[in-house]
């Protein structure tokens, strides 16, 4: 009987990949928690434990990754530009990658943080967290984008996202700043070398919401065409 | 005239083996928009198909019907040898249904309406000489094959752009929606029936004047409106849609549209199909009843009555697993993207088969959804696939007119 070429006109609508690497990269950083709980802790073998969740994680992102550019043939014809999609969906992956990086750093110097930082350390580690799920949310929100045809009470609903998205990174760059500050007493009774990397570390951490924030502007370039 | 009986019933046979063709292949690509947004089940499109393809195979499928008996070739040149355009008719049929059964076994997008009219040049062609074929009116259907996946892609993009503007866009899509929702009812009940009355029902002995045609239009524009507006009401915001804007309500809202424009687009299917499987019927029978080439002589409605109840009867065989299985790729297509396509394509079909015009349905189709996809309301339409159906006609056209000289030096090999 009949195959069906009529149905072939229809690629792979790209919306639920890239919400599905989006969820994936979200599990992954939401795993930055238990890690840095062990990390604070000294419990080495639960962070190697966490760091190898996190990694896997982070692969099975890298492989949605692929397997989505793969299936964007440029013979596609999408309301929005392949070049922006690439773009979200690249943003997206650095957000799993810094992650890695960060628990690759701290397990492998089994970093010791000094007391005083444990606090807002946690803290911007939870905001990362939300940040992540606010990216989460917005990307969420592109199916309702194609339904609308990115303008109207829709395209401003993402609007107000990506603006609270911003609110939430510019707490992450306060927090940041407090834990510098908190560092720069202890520096002179700690190995130079340790703190170096725990400034470095810092300010991976704070990546994270940055890269967040990526994510929200790869999405109004996506809406603005 | 020898032999008029086995003429008249080979031609029969033929012509509803195609017609019933029609109804087991090509209706499912006029019903799978439909199916595959999910606004009517495949039961429902079986219905809706027997009795609108029947509708409009009765109703609005005369002249397309005629372009083929007459329109393609120069019958009064038969005039001395009248069995020769019955073999012809007869090889067109077997050409173009070879075709199709070809084609459609390997996946490859193909046309009745294209099939069967390069099988008529085919015949006319060797059957009688090259000047037997009238190449303006050719020429004016190949146009009509450039321009209709055109003109349906422009009308798409208007309508779905008109959708995105005063409902999807909006502070309450919802009320908008519920607001709306009717008017597009209306246009298209009124689009269709104006088009079809005017065009006449002269044939079934009901002439109506254009002032009649166009209150009974508005009458059955108002009539369908008024009956959506009655489905619409009962349809309630889901509470449990946590999204803030009740797109997923939106969308039945524009189910209940659907159904319409599916109606529509079964109609316009059958007032545009039906003459690839009788236009050789009426022929023949033209033919045969007169002894000579009958240049003017009025179709018979028995004819499309007969056309009509092939493609019920395709559809009642096999029908029903071919539309499931095309409905059953398209569910990319939501309801508001459907309709915007479907009511496009309907509506550039239904003029065609007024002016005469034999079109594709789904390079039509196909052209309206490209429109909705270019007012940026498909998530993704694969470019590659489009091409190759927008141009199937460079092969189709050809094969048939090969397939249709060999089945005509066969015929007569057999016959004559």
């Amino acid at each position: 009987m009949a195959k069906t070429y009529f149905s072939g006109i229809f690629g792979r609508s790209p919306i639920k990949p890239l919400q599905e690497h989006m969820a994936k990269v979200v599990d992954c950083v939401r795993e930055l928690k238990p890690f840095a709980e062990a990390i604070l802790a000294g419990d080495w073998d639960s962070v190697n434990e966490r760091r190898a969740a996190i990694i896997t994680l982070e692969h099975e992102a890298d492989a949605m990754k692929r397997e989505l550019r793969l299936h964007l043939p440029s013979s596609l014809f999408m309301p929005v530009a392949r070049a922006d999609l690439l773009n979200l969906l690249q943003a997206q992956d650095s957000i799993a990658n810094r992650t890695k990086d960060i628990t690759g750093l701290m397990s492998g110097r089994r970093m010791v943080m000094p007391a005083p930082l444990h606090e807002p350390f946690l803290r911007q580690v939870q905001r990362s967290i939300d940040a992540t799920e606010q990216a989460y949310r917005s990307v969420g929100e592109l199916g309702e984008l194609f339904e609308t045809g990115f303008r109207g009470a829709e395209a401003d609903l993402v609007e107000s996202m990506i603006v609270e998205l911003d609110e939430i990174e510019s707490d992450t760059d306060t927090i940041q700043v407090e834990l510098r500050k908190k560092l720069f007493p202890l520096e002179q009774d700690l190995p130079p070398v340790d703190v170096m990397f725990i400034y470095m570390v810092i300010e991976w951490i704070g990546d994270l919401a940055d890269l967040c924030h990526g994510v929200g502007n790869a999405l109004q370039l996506l809406l603005a065409r | 005239m020898d032999h008029a009986v086995l003429y008249l019933t080979l031609t029969a046979i033929f012509g509803l083996f195609m017609a019933w063709g029609i109804g087991a292949n090509d209706v499912a690509n006029a019903m799978a928009t439909s199916i595959g947004s999910k606004a009517i089940t495949i039961r429902q499109a079986l219905l809706i198909a027997a009795i609108f393809e029947f509708g409009g195979a009765v109703l609005a499928g005369g002249a397309v019907t005629s372009t083929i008996r007459k329109g393609i070739v120069d019958v009064s040149l038969f005039a001395n040898d009248p069995t020769l355009l019955i073999y012809g008719m007869l090889a067109s049929l077997l050409a173009a249904g070879l075709w199709l059964l070809i084609a459609s076994r390997c996946g490859w997008p193909v046309s009745t309406t294209h099939s069967i009219v390069g099988a008529i040049v085919g015949f006319a062609a060797v059957g009688i000489g090259v000047d037997s074929v009238k190449w303006p009116s050719v020429a004016v259907i190949v146009l009509g094959w450039v321009l209709s996946p055109v003109v349906a892609g422009v009308v798409s993009y208007l309508i779905f752009s008109s959708v995105q503007k005063f409902i999807l866009e909006r502070r309450d899509p919802f009320a908008a929606a519920r607001r709306l929702v009717p008017a597009y009812m209306f246009l298209a009940g009124f689009t269709i029936s104006a088009v079809t009355l005017i065009e006449g029902f002269a044939h079934i002995g009901l002439p109506l004047t254009m002032m009649q045609s166009y209150t009974l239009a508005v009458a059955i524009g108002l009539a369908i409106a008024g009956l959506g507006a009655f489905f619409i009401r009962r349809i309630k915001i889901d509470p449990d849609s946590s999204r803030e804007l009740h797109f997923g309500t939106i969308e039945r809202l524009f189910g209940v549209l659907q159904v319409v424009t599916a109606c529509s687009m079964a109609f316009a299917h059958g007032s545009n199909d039906v003459a690839n499987a009788v236009g050789p019927i009426a022929a023949v029978v033209s033919t045969v009843a007169n002894g000579v080439v009958g240049q003017s002589s009025q179709m018979s409605l028995w004819v499309l009555i007969l056309g009509g109840a092939g493609i019920v009867v395709g559809l009642a065989t096999f029908g029903r697993k071919v539309i499931a299985t095309v409905g059953s790729g398209i569910t990319a297509l939501t309801p508001s993207r459907g309709f915007s396509a479907e009511l496009a394509a309907a509506t550039t079909i239904v003029v065609g088969s007024g002016i005469g015009m034999p079109v594709s349905t789904t390079q039509t189709l196909v052209g309206a959804i490209l429109g909705v996809g270019l007012a940026r309301g498909i998530a993704a339409i694969d470019l590659r696939v489009v091409r190759g159906i927008l141009l199937s006609w460079f092969v189709t056209v050809p094969a048939g007119a090969l397939l249709s000289m060999l089945m005509f030096y066969l015929i007569r090999l057999i016959l004559g």
